[in-house]
C-alpha cells in the first residue's frame, strides 16, 4: 500500500514540481503566503498552488480544513520523496505552525472552517501578538485591553516584537479582558483582521540591519465576538499551548542548513589533503559543537517518534527551545570566527554569501530571546520538569 | 531507522536490573570491598545470580546458550549497574570478551567459550592498552612464532578484572606495520610468565596491569587470522565505547537525581536551597545535557546492533558526549552537596572518581572528538 502511494507521490512530484523549485532555498525565498504574498520566482506561486490544491502544504490536516488527509506514514513518505527530489517547502507560516495547532484544539468548528483552509492555501498570513513593551518575560502581565461591546470587543494597546506584522493580514492576540482577577485569569485569545483603521504596524530596526519585527498599535479596533478562541478569560492556557508549538518550531530551525558548516569553514580556514582542518584548536571547538548538535538532532528525532506514538510534548519543548537556540548561536559564532576578516564588513567588499552569514550571526542572537528567553526556559524546566520549589 | 520506542521487554529488563543492583550491589558494597581490601574485585555469589538472570548471555546467540538481546539489551543492564557504580565482570567478560570471541572465534572456539560465558562459568579480561591513554601509542606487545605455537612478551595496562579472570584475551603484534600486524590470543592467566599487578583504583575497584614474559601460547589459542585483528579491534572499540557510555549515563543520571533530591530537602536561609534560581538553572542545564546524552547512547547501541555504516561515528559521539556530561555532572553535584560532598562518608565522591576512570577507558573525550571529526571528514 505504502509503496503504491510512494510511486504515486513520486510521479506527481516529478510532474508538478517545477525544476526551479528543486534547488536549495535561501531565507529570502521562503514563501509565506498572504493577501500580498511575495514570490521571488513566479514558479514559487505555481508550486504553492499545486501543492495547496492537493492539500499537501499541510499534508496531515483533514481534507475539510484544506489538508491532504494523510496518515503519519504517508506524510513521512511525502516528506522523504520531497527531500529526495530536493523540492522546496511550498509554504511556511505562523498560521501553519502556531495558530493552526491551537485552533484545531480550542477553536469552534466554524472558526476552523473559516480560517484553516485559508492558511493551508496561503491566502491569509498570520502574525502573533504576544509581547508588549511592558510585558516581556512576564508575559501574563500584558495590558492590551479588550472591552466587551454588544457585538464583540474593542481593542486598545500595543504589541511588540511582532514578526512580519507589516506583511501580515490577521493577528492572533492575547488581550486583557478582566483586570480584577489574578493576571493569568483575565487573559483572552482573540483573532483580529489587521486590514482596518486603528491598526498600525511600525517596523523595528535590529542589530542585523533588518526589520523583521514590528510594534503594532491598536486604537479602538473592533473584532466580532466569534473571533474569541476558547472561553472568555481562558486565553492563558491557549497561550501556553501555542508557545509549546512555537518553541518546538524554533528549536528545529538551523537544522535545515543548505550545506554542512564544515565545508564553509574549510573554505575559509584551509584544510590538508585529507580534508582535515589546519587549525587544530578550531577543529576541536567545531567538534564540540558538532557533538552537541548531533546529539540534539537525535533527541529531536526520538521526541518526534515518541510524539507520533502518542506522547505529549509538554515541558520537553522548553528543553528543545533552550538547547536548539543556544546551538544555533554557537553555529554562527563558529562561522564568523572561521570567516575572520570576511565576516567584518557590513556591506560591499565580500560576497553575498558572507554577508548573509554575518547578518544571520547577528540575527541568531535573538533566538534565545524570542519565544521565551533561555532563562525562562530554565525556569520552566526547573519548576515543571524537575519540581524545584 | 532507529527504533526509539522502548519495548516492553526492555522496560522489564530495566526495572529488574535497577532493582537488582540497588539491592545487591549498592554503592555501599563498593565501599565495603574497598575498606576490607578485597582482592577479587567482584562478588562470585552475585555474579552467579546475574548468570541465572541471563545477563551473562545477553550478547550471545541462542545456539550458544545466550539470549541474543544485543548491545542495546546489555546497555540497559550496564546503565542500571552504572546507577549504583556496581562492580562486576559484566563489562570485561560479557561485553569485551564476548564481543571478540563472537567476532573472531572459530566454530570450535565459540563452542568452547561462549556457552561458558553465558553460564557465568568463565571470566575473561581483554588486554589492549599500553600507553597512558587509550590509543595513544603503537601496540608493542609481541607474539613470535615458535614451533606449533607462539611466544608472547610485553605489557598491558589497566586490564579490567584481569586479577580474577580465567582467561586473558591479548592484542599483540605478529609483524611490523600499523594495522596489518595485530592478532588476538587467548592466554591462560595461570600460564608461566604471566604476571598480574593488582592495585586499588580511585573509585574503590581493583585495577590490574599485566606483564607477559615469553608466555607460551598454543596455535589453537590464536583468535581469528594472524595479522587481521584490526577490524575486530575497531568493533571492540565501538562496543566498548557505546557500552561504557550506557554505564556512564546511568551513573551520571543517578548522581543528578540524588543531587536534585538534596536541593529539595537541604535548607539554608530558612528555605530549600533548590528555591534559589542560580542553583535551579544549574540543575536544569544538567537535566538537558542528560536528556541529550540519552539519545546519543540509544543511537550508538542501536547502530551497533544493526551494523549501521555509521556505527563508529555514533559510538564516538556517545562516548565523547556522555564523557563530557558525566564529568560536568559529577563536578556540579559535588559542588551542590558542598561540604558533605567532600567527605569520604558521602557517596557523591565515588561518582566523581568513577567519572574520571570511565572517561579514560576506551578513549577519553579528546580521543573520541578527534575520531568523530575524522569520520565526519574534517
Amino acid at each position: 500500500m505504502l509503496n503504491e502511494f510512494r510511486k504515486e507521490v513520486r510521479s506527481w512530484l516529478e510532474e508538478n514540481c517545477p525544476p526551479t523549485m528543486r534547488t536549495p532555498m535561501s531565507e529570502k525565498e521562503i514563501v509565506w503566503g498572504g493577501r500580498n504574498a511575495k514570490f521571488p520566482h513566479p514558479d514559487a506561486k505555481v508550486w504553492m498552488d499545486r501543492m495547496a490544491a492537493k492539500g499537501w502544504t499541510v499534508p496531515e490536516w483533514p481534507r475539510v480544513y484544506g489538508g491532504g488527509g494523510l496518515n503519519p506514514q504517508e506524510t513521512q513518505v511525502l516528506r522523504e520523496e520531497m527531500q529526495d527530489l530536493g523540492c522546496r517547502l511550498p509554504l511556511n507560516s505562523f498560521g501553519i505552525h502556531m495558530l493552526a495547532p491551537v485552533l484545531m484544539k480550542y477553536g469552534t468548528e466554524e472558526q476552523k472552517l473559516e480560517h484553516l483552509p485559508k492558511i493551508a492555501r496561503g491566502e491569509i498570513r498570520w502574525c502573533q501578538g504576544y509581547s508588549e513593551p511592558e510585558s516581556g518575560s512576564d508575559l501574563a502581565s500584558l495590558q492590551m485591553r479588550a472591552e466587551q461591546t454588544a457585538d464583540g470587543f474593542l481593542l486598545n494597546g500595543s504589541k511588540v516584537w511582532t514578526s512580519y506584522a507589516e506583511e501580515s493580514d490577521w493577528i492572533f492576540c492575547l488581550v486583557r479582558t478582566d483586570t480584577t482577577v489574578p493576571k493569568q485569569q483575565g487573559i483572552s485569545f482573540v483573532l483580529v483582521d489587521m486590514n482596518q483603521p486603528g491598526v498600525k504596524a511600525e517596523p523595528i530596526l535590529l542589530i542585523s540591519g533588518n526589520s523583521p519585527f514590528c510594534e503594532v498599535f491598536f486604537t479602538n479596533v473592533k473584532t466580532p465576538k466569534n473571533n474569541l478562541v476558547g472561553r472568555l478569560n481562558g486565553g492563558w492556557e491557549i497561550a501556553k499551548a501555542l508557545l509549546t508549538h512555537e518553541r518546538q518550531w524554533i528549536s528545529g530551525m538551523g537544522l535545515t542548513e543548505e550545506e554542512p558548516i564544515e565545508n564553509y569553514i574549510k573554505s575559509k580556514m584551509g584544510a590538508d589533503a585529507e580534508g582535515r582542518l589546519l587549525d587544530l584548536a578550531f577543529r576541536d571547538k567545531l567538534t564540540h559543537f558538532h557533538l552537541d548538535s548531533a546529539a540534539f538532532e537525535l533527541t529531536l528525532e526520538r521526541e518526534t517518534a515518541l510524539q507520533k506514538a502518542g506522547h505529549s510534548p509538554g515541558a520537553a519543548s522548553s528543553i528543545f527551545k533552550l538547547y536548539g537556540t543556544e546551538l544555533n548561536k554557537r553555529r554562527y559564532d563558529l562561522i564568523v570566527e572561521a570567516a575572520g576578516f570576511d565576516a567584518l564588513s557590513w556591506e560591499g567588499e565580500v560576497s553575498a554569501v558572507d554577508h548573509v552569514k554575518t547578518r544571520t550571526w547577528l540575527r541568531t542572537k535573538g533566538n534565545s530571546i524570542e519565544g521565551g528567553t533561555s532563562e525562562i526556559q530554565l525556569n520552566v524546566i526547573a519548576k515543571r520538569v524537575l519540581g524545584l520549589p | 531507522m532507529t527504533n526509539w520506542q522502548i519495548s516492553d521487554e526492555e522496560k522489564l529488563l530495566k526495572q529488574s536490573a535497577e532493582e537488582f543492583f540497588r539491592e545487591k550491589l549498592p554503592v555501599s558494597s563498593l565501599r565495603y570491598m574497598r575498606d576490607r581490601n578485597d582482592q577479587v574485585g567482584y562478588s562470585p555469589e552475585i555474579w552467579k545470580e546475574m548468570a541465572e538472570l541471563g545477563w551473562t548471555g545477553i550478547l550471545i546467540p541462542e545456539e550458544y546458550d545466550g539470549l541474543n538481546f544485543g548491545l542495546r539489551g546489555l546497555g540497559v543492564v550496564l546503565e542500571a549497574a552504572g546507577r549504583t557504580l556496581s562492580p562486576s565482570p559484566l563489562f570485561s567478560t560479557v561485553l569485551l570478551g564476548g564481543t571478540i570471541l563472537q567476532a573472531e572465534g572459530s566454530e570450535s572456539q565459540k563452542k568452547k567459550y561462549l556457552p561458558a560465558i553465558a553460564g557465568g562459568k568463565l571470566l575473561l579480561a581483554v588486554g589492549t592498552e599500553e600507553g597512558l591513554h587509550h590509543g595513544s601509542q603503537k601496540i608493542e606487545a609481541s607474539a613470535r612464532r615458535e614451533g606449533e605455537g607462539y611466544r608472547l612478551s610485553g605489557q598491558k595496562k589497566l586490564v579490567l578484572d584481569a586479577q580474577s579472570a580465567d582467561k586473558l584475551v591479548v592484542l599483540a603484534r605478529t609483524g611490523e606495520g600499523e594495522r596489518s600486524a595485530l592478532s588476538w590470543f587467548i592466554v591462560d592467566r595461570q600460564a608461566p610468565g604471566v604476571t598480574t599487578k593488582t592495585f586499588r583504583l580511585i573509585d574503590g575497584r581493583l585495577g590490574c596491569h599485566l606483564e607477559l614474559h615469553n608466555v607460551s601460547v598454543p596455535a589453537e589459542n590464536l583468535l581469528g587470522f594472524e595479522g587481521k585483528a584490526a577490524a575486530s579491534y575497531q568493533l571492540l572499540q565501538d562496543a566498548g565505547a557505546a557500552g561504557l557510555a550506557a554505564e556512564m549515563l546511568g551513573s551520571a543520571t543517578a548522581a543528578f537525581e540524588m543531587t536534585l533530591a538534596y536541593l529539595k530537602e537541604r535548607k539554608q536561609f530558612g528555605v530549600a536551597i533548590g528555591s534559589f534560581q542560580a542553583l535551579q538553572h544549574r540543575a536544569a542545564h544538567m537535566y538537558c545535557e542528560l536528556e541529550v546524552s540519552r539519545a546519543a547512547v540509544q543511537k550508538a547501541l542501536s547502530a551497533y546492533d544493526s551494523s549501521d555504516p555509521k556505527r563508529s561515528l555514533y559510538a564516538s559521539l556517545a562516548k565523547a558526549k556522555v564523557g563530557q556530561v558525566f564529568e560536568h555532572v559529577a563536578r556540579e553535584c559535588l559542588q551542590l552537596f558542598a561540604g558533605i560532598g567532600m567527605t569520604d562518608e558521602h557517596v557523591i565522591g565515588f561518582y566523581l572518581k568513577r567519572s574520571r576512570i570511565a572517561t579514560e577507558l576506551f578513549g577519553n573525550n579528546a580521543f573520541h572528538r578527534d575520531r568523530y571529526a575524522s569520520l565526519v571528514g574534517y
